[in-house]
């Protein structure tokens, strides 16, 4: 790939970095996977046989977490944008925390499903709950792979790879990490709906 | 190699970062390559096209040799098969074929067509090979990510071909992989290690898809060169880029239902399982829906079919002009009827499950919207009978593919139409006429369409040609093999001979047809050993086949504009401007039968038309 080929023997396309543009093309794939869950969840339930229960109330502690990570990686960007690394390197961390602290608070909501007997498998389960768990532990398995780009780009700061003219990776991961958390917002707001 | 490219400034305003491989502007001047990055891990796009292609190559011979054992069963179901015991071992019991194996090779032929030969062989090949040639880019917009792909695949394929010699089997429950039968290792041996191997081959196959076709999509929208505008594409590329969009819409999906089938089978769910007694024990799960994973799996499964036939359309309407030495007729139409395929693919799902009971009127809803696919796929018939009306037809290996796809396109057409109705497709469901129709209509048609393109574009990827009278042999041997298999399988399927069957010795009404079934297993037989003449020509003349110029085929499109092997970055120099659409063939007024794409209007004096005249 040539870095030094002028821009003006390109047709001009979208304007977004391609390494963007397929960053947000498996956004749409990952997106395909809730929309393929959550409609399954819709047809299953209108067969009857479904367990109904209350959502347990701590998800919205968790819901509050993810969100507040949100700010705290635009937190980031905004930083980025005015070449204050001390301040990048800060809110990434911190976002990096919250992820985590959102991940434990998923953990443990799991623990107190399953003291209110709603399990993943096994004689006692039925697919209401066990949908809860897969749409979950999916998404946790996502931020997962968040946390690992958080991390790459902290890194990256402290190598002064990220600053005002460098804005892509840390972009990229702010776009991420947001569609994460609207994700979390969709499966909340879907569950709280459909309970 | 010469790392001969341009080294002029960049002359680039604000927006500097849209340059891929930016952030590798200090190791561009070194081309000396290991041996593991050049031919293994390669991330140049020819080369891991090269890789599909290879890799593709050999799953269609053991998909054609599985289909060879199970037709051996069918035509000679009386027969003793002791002689197969050295390939197949075990699964020979008193010269018998085991049943159970039997339906083990019905699954992996379809697995292997579908998605290792005819998704990953095909688009992976040409998709790779021709995107970034002929939309003017120097590779692919992440060749790591390209390489990835077909790493996974491969290892995809480790996988799946591993768990044809595990000792229960490989898995047995359809294509489709249906539970319960694919999640009760009770219910079938197949459903066992068989089964999980399949899963797990499959997760890393749609990986492979997805990296791939992010790829693509990227590509297509963001690397093409100066002048190329949506509408002066090649059919190819815009077939490559619809496809990978309808993967990337519906792979995912596919993995969903896997991984809740993975979780009914190894965790203890019920997602899909439900009151099942089986061996005369009452199973635990309850709750669950089979019709659910079939919802699931069409959701994928249909717009499969299309990311099957679309690559091969576009690669048919570019060899059909080429060689008719016309415009292909109706250029935007054949767009608009491909986005018309692409968005219909998604809504047509259930016609896939008329019979597990639906709703009536929800089955004449799918009914009506399958039957309008009819109507673009009509087009573009209709558009490519057009283009070879009355052109000046070169009679090219690869052009007798194109005709005989068109050919096996329509026949297996029409019987979509039957198909698609709900009323008929009660009655003929699960018949050897479902078998007919989608092995004409996507399995042979694909196919062609893969071959049509490997003799087309073969000079272009090796440097040389493949021989023509081989190629013939090739074509006629196949076509008429085609054309001989699944004739006869409609008539078979209309008086209600059931797919998948391992004998039909039991039913008296079947036993007029022996004659017809041996008729069909001897024509499939000689199709398969066909196709190694195929192979033949495609090694023997990658070292000794006639060399190849730069253009041999007189084409307009820009890969033909590179050297005779094109090197890393595709072109020496510049990258060429694009000033007209793919199409000129035979215009009247100008010197050549075809005016390359690179050639601006104020050369083309004498041919231009009235409107063309203001680009001069």
């Amino acid at each position: 790939m040539l870095a030094n080929e002028a821009l003006n023997t390109k047709e001009p396309a979208t304007g977004i970095h391609p390494t963007r543009f397929l960053l947000m093309l498996m956004m749409v794939s990952i997106f395909m996977i809730f929309a393929a869950y959550t409609s399954a969840y819709i047809v299953r339930r209108n067969e009857g046989n479904w367990l109904e229960f209350n959502l347990p109330p701590g998800f919205l502690y968790t819901t509050v977490v993810l969100l507040l990570s949100s700010a705290t990686v635009q937190w980031a960007w905004v930083a980025a944008r005015r070449d204050d690394l001390k301040q990048v390197r800060l809110a990434l961390l911190l976002t990096f925390g919250l992820g985590m602290a959102f991940l434990v608070g998923q953990w443990m909501l799991w623990g107190q499903l399953v003291d209110g007997r709603i399990f993943f498998a096994g004689t006692d389960s039925n697919p209401s709950g066990s949908f809860l768990y897969v749409l979950t532990g999916v998404h946790g398995f996502h931020l997962i792979t968040g946390l690992i780009f958080l991390l790459v780009v902290v890194r990256k700061s402290f190598k002064y790879q990220v600053h005002s003219r460098e804005m892509l990776s840390i972009g990229n991961v702010t776009i991420y990490w947001h569609f994460l958390g609207v994700l979390w917002l969709y499966l909340y707001l879907f569950l709280l709906l459909n309970n | 190699m010469a790392a001969n490219f341009p080294t002029q400034e960049q002359v680039q305003g604000g927006i500097g970062a849209t340059e891929p491989g930016h952030d590798h502007a200090h190791h561009d001047e070194h081309h000396e390559q290991g041996f593991l990055s050049k031919y293994v891990f390669s991330t140049d796009h020819k080369y891991i096209a090269k890789q599909f292609l290879i890799t593709g190559i050999f799953w269609a011979i053991i998909g054609g040799a599985l289909s060879s054992l199970f037709r051996l069963q069918l035509g000679w179901p009386e027969a003793t098969l002791e002689w197969l015991k050295p390939l197949l071992g075990k699964w020979i019991e008193a010269g018998k074929l085991n049943p159970e194996f039997y339906l083990a090779l019905v699954t992996m032929h379809g697995t292997i067509m579908v998605f290792f030969v005819l998704t990953a062989g095909l688009s992976g090949t040409f998709s790779n090979f021709l995107i970034p040639l002929q939309i003017g880019a120097r590779d692919m917009a992440s060749g790591f990510m390209n390489m990835l792909s077909y790493w996974f695949f491969f290892g995809s394929s480790v996988v799946m071909f591993a768990s044809l010699f595990i000792e229960t089997g490989p898995a047995a429950a359809g294509w489709t992989i249906y539970p319960p039968l694919s999640a009760l290792p009770q219910a079938i041996a197949g459903s066992g290690a068989g089964q999980t191997l399949w899963l797990v081959s499959m997760a890393l196959f749609i990986i492979s898809q997805l990296l791939g076709g992010v790829n693509y999509i990227t590509t297509v929208i963001n690397l093409r060169t100066q002048g190329m505008s949506m509408s002066k594409l090649p059919l190819t590329i815009w077939a490559f880029f619809l496809t990978a969009i309808l993967g990337l819409l519906s792979f995912p999906v596919l993995f969903s239902a896997a991984l809740l089938l993975i979780f009914d089978r190894s965790f203890g769910t019920s997602f899909f399982l439900s009151d099942i007694y089986i061996a005369g024990q009452a199973l635990p799960n309850t709750g669950g829906s089979p019709i659910l994973f079939q919802h699931l799996f069409w959701f994928l499964g249909h717009p499969e079919v299309y990311i099957v036939i679309m690559p091969a359309m576009g690669m048919v309407s570019e060899i059909l002009a080429t060689n008719a030495r016309k415009p292909v007729f109706g250029y935007r139409a054949m767009i608009g009827s491909l986005l018309g395929i692409s968005l219909l693919s998604f809504i047509v799902w259930a016609h896939h499950m008329f019979v597990t009971g639906m709703n009536p009127f929800l089955g004449s809803v799918f009914m009506f919207l399958t039957l309008i696919i009819a109507v673009p796929s009509a087009v573009k018939v209709f558009n490519w009978l057009a283009t070879l009306w009355r052109g000046n037809i070169r009679f090219t290996t690869a052009m007798l593919f194109s005709i005989g796809f068109v050919s096996l396109f329509i026949a297996g057409g029409l019987t979509g139409i039957v198909l698609g109705n709900a009323a008929l497709d009660i009655q003929l469901h699960n018949t050897y006429f479902v078998v007919a129709h989608f092995h004409l209509v996507m399995g042979s048609s694909a196919f062609f369409g893969l071959w049509a393109g490997v003799y087309h574009w073969f000079p272009k990827m090796f440097g040389r040609m493949m021989d023509e009278k081989l190629g013939y042999l090739h074509f006629w041997l196949t076509f008429a093999g085609v054309y001989l298999v699944f004739l006869p399988m409609h008539y078979v399927g209309i008086a209600g001979f059931p797919r998948r069957y391992y004998a039909w010795t039991g039913f008296d009404t079947f036993s007029q047809f022996a004659d017809l079934n041996k008729f069909i297993s001897v024509a499939a037989i000689i199709a398969f050993l066909g196709q190694f003449i195929f192979i033949f020509n495609f090694f023997y003349s990658i070292w000794r086949g006639r060399r190849a110029t730069e253009n041999p085929w007189n084409s307009t499109t820009l890969e033909w504009t590179t050297p005779v092997i094109p090197g890393h970055g595709n072109w020496p120099g510049d990258i060429p401007a694009v000033h007209r659409w793919p199409y000129d063939y035979s215009k009247p007024g100008a010197e050549e039968d075809f005016i390359p794409q690179t050639v601006p209007y104020s050369q083309t004096q004498s041919s231009n038309l009235p409107y063309e005249k203001e680009m001069e």
